[in-house]
């Protein structure tokens, strides 16, 4: 007897399904990479505060930790959007770490003239050395600012100290700058990139998707460096 | 016009290759990037050597057959075209010219300038047609198809199937390819039936044998039928569709965006007839 309906094959669940695929593993990327875009908007915002005065940045530096307290219990919250950001980083590395793994695969020889690139710019070739950049500066951040395990800072700093004496050490406020310059080219294409690998196009749009990621980047860069620049400057001291 | 070829010779897929130096004199302005090729061959018949071996057909930019590598730009110096269309007088005298075959893991060289693209044959075999009996040809008013709908799906299926987006892609990735069928059926209602079944197929065999994309765009300057990126972004949104709605083949719900169409102040079911792709209205 001829089957009318054509057996239906075993399939895993969408989630495993969806990640299988390097498709998948782009939506990921984006993912994350929308988590990581809130983020490094919201620190550059919160960090405006060293603007003000030294109190209230040490204040809104204490206020994280007791985030939505008495209501959550004392730095639940704050772990909370830890874990979810290292989960979207993980995630981040790990689909860009396997991603790039497939496409060195798919492209084992290369030409030998120089490649006349017409559209992939600076920014959107340099995304694997800039994330890298980024994620080596990332450690170095949190070891020095949030664990305060530098040599640059003594016991009992605020964290307001600390940011003075990491931004007045040249080459502590080097590095600062020069991660935030690749930080920026990262942003940029990934702005850019995530609606295409979302899946997000529409020619009402489109031409928006481009001055986004110009704003994006230079809203937060813009902020960023300037913490550096204005301590370096003494604006603040 | 003199100019001097370095071009990859290679006798068989399993022998390495190398590049040779020629030189060839009295090219003029005119000489089409394949003619170049032929005027090399006629001089190294002459002397009674190997002539270069490489894909040509019909010479007019339609049939996908030619495909080198000029000096690190597929296809040649000038956007959308193919090679058989390129003039040389994008050179002057004494230029070095390099030509290549299309790199790709997809891609063995077999001989000289001459890959094996199969590949993306395989893809479109595993789903990039419609399912339909082929007898009598239907009185075409039965099925009316949106006008702004044909002309997308047109332009989509302008893909002649030489393989340069993948050859300009430094991931040596098909979404393009890939992409401009998917779109290219999905716009039309004969591709609905079997549009989320066909995505994911295609993915696969894509995926078994090319790189992934990482938005580059390197391949819509390459490409001959100027086919665009929105392709590829309408390529992830059906592959999502079909692996997280659990979709097969049906009437597509309109995948505009909701919050933005509200923030505009239209309903966003209204039907805009400038609105593509998948604008299908909704299934009651």
């Amino acid at each position: 007897m001829a089957a009318t309906a054509p057996e239906r094959s075993k399939r895993s669940p969408f989630i495993v399904e969806l990640y299988r695929s390097a498709l998948g593993k782009k939506y990921v990327m984006a993912i994350t990479g929308i988590v990581g875009l809130g983020y490094v908007l919201a620190h550059m915002i919160g960090n405006l505060k060293l603007y003000q005065s030294a109190e209230d940045f040490n204040l809104y530096a204490e206020t994280l930790r007791e985030l939505l307290y008495p209501i959550a219990p004392e730095g639940l919250v704050l772990n909370l959007l830890r874990g979810v950001l290292i989960l979207a980083l993980v995630g981040h590395v790990v689909a860009a770490a396997q991603l790039t793994a497939m496409n060195r695969r798919a492209r084992p020889e290369s030409y030998r003239s120089k490649r006349d690139y017409v559209a992939a710019d600076f920014a959107a070739r340099t995304m694997r050395w800039t994330g890298v950049i980024v994620l080596l500066f990332l450690f170095y951040h949190l070891a020095d600012l949030t664990w305060a395990v530098t040599p640059l800072h003594e016991a009992g700093d605020t964290v307001y100290d600390r940011v003075l004496n990491s931004f007045n050490n040249p080459a502590s406020a080097g590095f600062y700058i020069l991660a935030n310059l690749a930080l920026g080219f990262h942003l940029y294409h990934g702005v850019w990139s995530l609606f295409q690998s979302m899946g997000w196009n529409n020619r009402r749009f489109n031409h928006w998707r481009r001055t986004l990621a110009v704003a994006f980047t230079v809203v937060v860069i813009g902020g960023n460096l300037s913490f550096v620049i204005a301590v370096l400057t003494g604006v603040i001291s | 016009m003199r100019l001097t070829l370095e071009v990859w010779r290679q006798a068989d897929a399993a022998t390495p290759g190398r590049f040779e130096r020629y030189e060839v004199d009295g090219v003029t302005a005119e000489v089409s990037m394949l003619e170049l090729l032929d005027i090399l061959n006629a001089q190294l018949v002459a002397e009674g050597r190997e002539p270069v071996a490489f894909d040509h057909d019909c010479r007019e930019g339609i049939c996908g057959t030619c495909g080198i590598m000029v000096n690190g730009q597929p296809h040649g110096p000038e956007d959308h075209t193919p090679a058989c269309l390129q003039r040389v007088r994008a050179f002057s005298d004494g230029d070095v010219v390099t030509l290549e075959p299309w790199r790709a893991g997809a891609f063995p060289v077999l001989r000289d300038l001459v890959v094996d693209r199969s590949a993306l044959d395989r893809i479109i075999a595993s789903g990039g047609y419609i399912s339909t009996a082929t007898n009598a040809a239907p009185e075409a008013l039965s099925l009316p198809v949106n006008k702004h709908q044909s002309e997308a799906a047109m332009d989509h299926a302008a893909c002649i199937g030489c393989g340069a987006c993948v050859a300009a892609c430094p991931n040596g990735a098909a979404q393009l390819f890939a992409g401009a069928k998917v779109a290219h059926l999905a716009e039309l209602p004969q591709g609905q039936v079997e549009r989320y079944e066909r995505v994911r197929s295609m993915v696969a065999t894509m995926e078994s044998e090319f790189g992934s994309c990482t938005n580059y765009g390197e391949c819509v300057p390459a490409c001959p039928a100027a086919i665009g990126l929105d392709v590829i972004a309408h390529l992830n949104r059906d592959f999502r569709t079909a692996v997280v709605s659990e979709r097969r083949g049906e009437v597509p719900e309109r995948t505009d965006v909701r919050w933005l169409a509200r923030l505009r102040g239209e309903a966003w079911w209204q039907s805009d007839p400038d609105d593509r792709p998948g604008d299908t209205p909704k299934r009651s």
